[in-house]
């Protein structure tokens, strides 16, 4: 594969589907009129739809390309990481799916600020939701920028810019609609073309995917099928774990999902759908791992990028030739889209509705005032995702994840469950848990081996783990708890009452 | 209370039971997973047959349980919870 040198097919691939987006954008415009419309499509997205779309949300080309490329270069330890980004989903179904959508409207601070006080709670919670969204943008657009290089012989700034505007287009004038629709289509492709390229690759193996292994094993040893040096240290792989398990139960462009459909039980009925679908996408990413493995050779996916991210799109050139390799190329160009989309709206949500009505305007701003501000915070994350992208060139885009993850996990996942099972629960609970979560998170991390030593050179590190989830997630609980036993707030207590009745059934004016 | 405020209830508390139940499986299952990588790699490393060794075939569980828990989930709460809250809000309603 000749790197940097445009593919005619991948760019036809690539403005087809940015063809077909606009055209949903342009659709989805004219039916964006108010806020409901712009944060939650109206309410009016199917089960099996918002499914797919959570599905698109969370297949990010770092899973794709990444996971795909891990497992080609080091076998068994790929699966760990896969195998943490889908446990979550049991967690999100059963503990935040339903509350969730009966207690808020737009954004997860809903739930939280429910019977606290509003100002208080809602600046605590954005700032939760816009660190998990920053971080997670960041290493998108880092993605992006690298991928489209490689890909398409873009430069990175360019690829970077096209990225964000593409995705402004969509988000500004489509929203939430437009989101969802761009997330489903980009679903559908990536399963359908992870499938091809799966089935190409079994059709070699007469469609057996132990032969592929056994295979993989007589070229690279039988190590390949075991546990390398990935996980080394037990307290670091158990952290790691629990934030991937827990952060998916906090990531605010996910839990925005929610509330595009119209009741708790279609809530939960998606999540079932989103697991089938990011489930059996892991399974075909294993495939094509261990294909790119004994059908590209590990030397030759090295030779192209050190950390093997064009796993995927070599294997599709083998196996499918330049116009799968086009096919596939634009396939992964639509991942970084979608859910770049997904979480500058999540960010746009929680600046407008939670800060600027909430904050500023006391809960009382009027539909087309909010739609507006929505619009310019959209504008304003766009701008600086495009800008962040670029001053970020160059960096490791996993351990941004895993901050995004850590923080999720560790800072807006306790929040919500206290709040929605503890009675107990207080306005400066609330506002302590979710900030130590923060600040603990980061600090943990810029003290860890991978800022310390692999970053900045030092010889030692102030804190031995790099993953601080283990530590995090149980300080930010605990806090909460203590803080909200020293003071207890009446008015709260009292609230729970009726949160306790609309947590099974919803927001009886929306009914009406 | 009335007759389906009090099934709700109880329907509602089992439904939470649930829920911490099947969240704890996961978590346990899953931790011990990873402890099982960092502590015992020969043994995940144990060929069962050609292009199968144990710690894939256990990945691949997990992955299975994931789904049966989800599947238990919304199977239990579509056929026991949804019935009851739908009865108290009709009752609601006509109360009203």
């Amino acid at each position: 594969m000749q790197t940097g040198e445009p593919n005619f097919i991948a760019m036809a691939g690539f403005g087809l589907f940015i063809g077909l987006s606009l055209i949903i954008t342009w659709v989805a415009a004219r039916k964006t009129t108010s806020a409901e419309s712009f944060y939650a499509a109206g309410r009016s997205i199917t089960g099996f739809q918002n499914g797919l779309a959570l599905a698109g949300d969370y297949m990010s080309a770092a899973s794709f390309l990444g996971i795909a490329g891990l497992v080609a270069l080091s076998g068994f330890d790929g699966l760990i990481y896969s195998i943490g980004f889908l446990v979550g989903w049991p967690v999100v179904v059963c503990l935040i799916a339903e509350p969730l959508r009966n207690l808020g409207k737009f954004t997860f601070s809903d739930v939280v600020a429910f019977r606290l006080r509003q100002v208080p709670v809602r600046v605590a919670a954005a700032a939760g939701s816009l660190a998990v969204v920053a971080f997670y943008l960041i290493a998108q657009m880092v993605g992006a920028g690298n991928l489209i290089r490689l890909l398409f012989g873009l430069n990175y700034e360019t690829a970077v810019v096209i990225v964000g505007l593409v995705m402004l287009t969509y988000v500004l004038f489509g929203g939430m609609i437009a989101t969802t629709w761009v997330q489903i289509v980009k679903a559908v492709l990536l399963l359908t073309g992870a499938f091809l390229l799966a089935m190409l690759v079994l059709a070699q193996f007469s469609f057996n995917p132990l032969a592929l292994f056994e295979e993989a094993t007589r070229q690279y040893g039988t190590g390949v099928l075991a546990p390398g040096r990935f996980v080394s240290d037990p307290v670091d792989g158990i952290s790691l774990g629990l934030a991937l398990m827990f952060g998916t139960a906090g990531l605010p462009h996910i839990l925005m999902r929610f509330y595009t459909v119209p009741d708790a039980r279609t809530a939960r009925v998606s999540v079932a759908y989103a697991t089938a679908a990011i489930g059996a996408f892991y399974l075909l990413t294993f495939v094509l791992g261990f294909g790119a493995m004994v059908l590209v050779g590990q030397d030759n996916i090295r030779a192209v990028d050190v950390g093997g991210n064009m796993a995927a799109p070599l294997l599709a050139e083998v196996v499918g030739g330049q116009a799968f390799l086009g096919f596939i190329s634009a396939v992964a160009f639509a991942t970084i889209l979608a859910v770049v989309a997904g979480l500058t709206l999540a960010g746009a949500a929680a600046l407008s509705h939670d800060i600027y009505v909430h904050v500023f305007k006391g809960g009382k701003a009027s539909e087309q005032e909010e739609l507006k501000v929505a619009r310019g915070a959209t504008i304003l994350l766009a701008i600086l995702s495009i800008l962040l992208g670029i001053a970020f060139k160059g960096q490791n885009v996993a351990y941004m994840v895993g901050l995004a993850f850590a923080i999720a996990a560790s800072a807006n996942f306790p929040a919500l469950v206290l709040s929605v099972f503890w009675r107990k629960f207080t306005t400066r609970g609330a506002q302590a848990s979710i900030l130590v979560g923060t600040a603990s998170t980061l600090l943990l991390i810029w003290m860890s081996p991978t800022i310390q030593i692999d970053l900045l050179k030092h010889s030692t590190a102030y804190f031995p783990y790099r993953n601080p989830g283990l530590f995090t997630i149980p300080l930010s609980f605990v806090v909460g708890i203590v803080t909200s036993l020293l003071a207890p707030e009446p008015s709260a207590l009292e609230g729970f009452t009726k949160l306790e009745h609309q947590i099974h059934l919803g927001d009886e004016e929306e009914a009406h | 209370m009335s007759d389906s405020q009090v099934h709700l209830t109880r329907v509602a508390a089992a439904r939470w039971r649930l829920a911490l139940l099947l969240t704890a499986v996961m978590t346990l299952v899953y931790v011990g997973f990873i402890l099982l990588i960092a502590f015992d790699k020969p043994l995940l490393g144990t060929i069962l047959m050609p292009g199968l060794s144990l710690g894939i075939l256990l990945g691949f569980l997990l992955i299975v349980l994931a789904w049966a828990l989800i599947l238990i989930y919304v199977r239990w709460t579509n056929t026991h919870y949804d019935h009851r809250v739908a009865a108290y809000r009709r009752e609601r309603k006509a109360a009203r």
